[in-house]
């Protein structure tokens, strides 16, 4: 398989990064070098093997159904929350108008 | 004033203790060394006063007869993908230039609660995602060690390419690293240096700025597998906060360390003999074999046949994660954001990712993206999963007839800071013998080796069972007792 302009285009947007003509063009033979290569992947028998997403066998643990049981992740931290947003307005985040 | 610069973790540990030095004296010499180090470019942000506050705390707990912590009065340099509390954390990016966190990793505080300060934020690649710190958006670093007879800048390896630079030109006695795919091996490898991934889940990730999250992996960087043993200990521990994180006792690896390896079994995995490996290393490879048999351990061959594809699952798994994690970079929460004038929510996305987010990075989140993408899924990511469950069935079937495994830990030593910049997958194959051992989220340790011809060090690797880092430790330390290497780049920063 491999991918044309159109294609990157098409992952640049679902991906949400703005690109100009010539990035584009440029990233059509780097991504297909690097797919023709996984591409070898192909070649394995992967019959009856599960695909593994986590390493070690581990279950997900709940918390303490406490409230703020971790004070570091629990609540009442707005204003930490928002200590670093680019545009805080009455204890909210800020965005450009979604609803004309 | 007296230079402490030339000790390791557990000399000023121990020299702070005994009183024989205070921390702040050491704190003062390494705060010095790393001010008149900018050449090296290590450093994104120094805190000189936060190392000189750490030092000050363990001067006093001593003082006052108190018990001091494993670190007490040790300086480090921290990998800037760790969350510091009220200091710029920014993942070598622009997308999160001028972050300040409001908390602490859990890694970084349990280094602090151990008594150990802070020198700086170290560099790294962007993200973490680079094999040479070439893609840090404050500027490649460079490793204090240069190939005999040029004056070429040199990589440190990456991505915790700070980490081994700051350590091996003795700034820092010792940093920490991160490793998905190699991150904290190569570097150490490329400066000759010491560098422990342990068992994934060993150390939380929690408040470590995300890469590949079934990968990713906190470790100690230092001079010495001594070192190295003391500082992993206070950095792992459970953590409720990471949903991965090993429910289990830390083990006290430092005072169990031993270069005995009587009983041991040393593997020796036939595929990682690949064309492109250079004679030195293959050189090296066969020394310490002969170290290890010397220190009582048994060679044995050993088979892991999917080797080969570990490295093209790896770079479907890894982009395809990080696409994931790096989705929230949106410039809505925090960091970077670029609003033009009348742009609307879907334009500020992508503006704030374009200008944010450098080229590799960027490489990375489109390749992620689609293999994740409607139609390519099967064919790529869940192909990729199955691999490396065989990946990790190779290392579960090798366990039966060795204890560990001896390999080197990259095909070449260091290269020229621009000179692979050409192919991002010649860069990739750096980490081709790294890469199964993260996939299989098994501890791996890279130890120096020697030197190679011209002038510049190679690392062998060892990798252990599941929660054995011990026996990954007694081997690194049975090479270091042998390899004797002393070896330090000469000053010209």
């Amino acid at each position: 398989m491999s991918v044309d302009k159109q294609t990157v285009a098409k992952i640049a947007s679902l991906a949400r990064i703005k690109m100009g003509d010539e990035q584009l063009e440029a990233l059509v033979p780097e991504l297909n070098n690097i797919l023709d290569w996984v591409e070898q992947l192909g070649e394995v028998d992967v019959t009856g093997v599960e695909p593994m997403s986590a390493v070690i066998p581990n279950t997900l643990r709940l918390r303490d159904d406490v409230v703020d049981a971790d004070p570091k992740t629990g609540g009442g931290k707005r204003d930490d929350v928002l200590a670093n947003a680019p545009a805080a307005e009455h204890g909210f985040f800020g965005v450009p108008k979604v609803i004309e | 004033m007296t230079d402490f610069t030339s000790l390791g973790v557990k000399a000023i540990r121990d020299g702070v203790a005994g009183g024989d030095f205070t921390a702040r004296e050491v704190a003062e010499s390494f705060n010095a060394a790393v001010a008149s180090a900018a050449e090296l470019n290590a450093f994104i942000v120094t805190t000189p006063d936060h190392a000189l506050a750490a030092a000050d705390a363990a001067d006093k707990a001593r003082a006052d007869g108190k018990d001091l912590g494993a670190m007490a009065g040790v300086p480090i340099g921290m990998k800037d993908l760790f969350a510091t509390k009220g200091v710029q954390t920014t993942a070598a990016s622009h997308i999160l230039e001028g972050f300040i966190p409001e908390y602490e990793s859990t890694v970084s505080q349990n280094l602090w609660n151990a008594g150990a300060g802070m020198l700086g934020k170290l560099n790294l690649d962007q993200f973490a995602m680079g094999s040479s710190n070439e893609t840090s958006h404050f500027g490649n670093v460079a490793s204090p060690w240069r190939k005999e007879g040029t004056n070429a800048a040199m990589s440190p390896g990456g991505s915790s390419g700070g980490s081994s630079s700051a350590v091996a030109a003795r700034i820092a006695p010792a940093a920490t690293g991160t490793d998905t795919g190699g991150s904290i091996r190569q570097p150490a490898a490329f400066t000759g240096i010491c560098g422990i991934k342990p068992t994934y889940g060993r150390c939380s990730r929690w408040g470590v700025v995300a890469f590949a999250s079934s990968l990713d992996q906190a470790g100690p960087m230092a001079r010495s597998v001594e070192d190295c043993a003391i500082m992993l200990g206070a950095m792992a521990g459970f953590d409720a906060k990471d949903a991965t994180s090993l429910k289990m006792d830390v083990p006290n690896w430092e005072a169990a360390l031993s270069s005995d390896l009587k009983g041991k079994k040393v593997g020796i995995p036939r595929e990682y003999r690949m064309d492109g490996t250079d004679d030195a290393i293959m050189a090296s490879w066969e020394q310490g074999k002969e170290w290890l048999r010397d220190a009582g351990a048994e060679i044995v061959d050993i088979s892991l046949p999917h080797t080969k594809y570990a490295l093209p699952a790896y770079y479907i798994i890894a982009p395809a994660e990080a696409s994931s994690n790096l989705a929230r970079y949106d410039g809505v929460r925090y960091g970077l954001r670029d609003l033009p004038d009348g742009a609307g929510l879907q334009d500020m996305y992508a503006e704030t990712r374009a200008a944010g987010f450098g080229d590799e990075v960027k490489r990375r989140i489109l390749i992620g993206t689609y293999v994740l993408s409607a139609g390519f899924y099967d064919a790529y990511y869940n192909q990729a999963q199955k691999v490396r469950a065989l990946v990790s069935r190779d290392f579960e079937n090798a366990w039966a007839d060795c204890d560990l495994i001896l390999a080197p830990t990259t095909p070449t030593a260091s290269f020229a800071l621009g000179s692979l910049n050409d192919d991002p997958l010649t860069m990739y194959l750096n980490d081709v013998f790294a890469v199964p051992a993260s996939l299989a989220g098994l501890p791996a340790m890279s130890v120096p080796a020697g030197i190679n011809p011209d002038g510049l060090p190679l690392g062998l690797q060892l990798v252990g069972k599941a929660f054995d880092e011990q026996s990954v430790l007694d081997a690194g330390l049975a090479i270091q007792e042998r390899a004797g290497f002393t070896v330090k780049p000469e000053k010209w920063w």
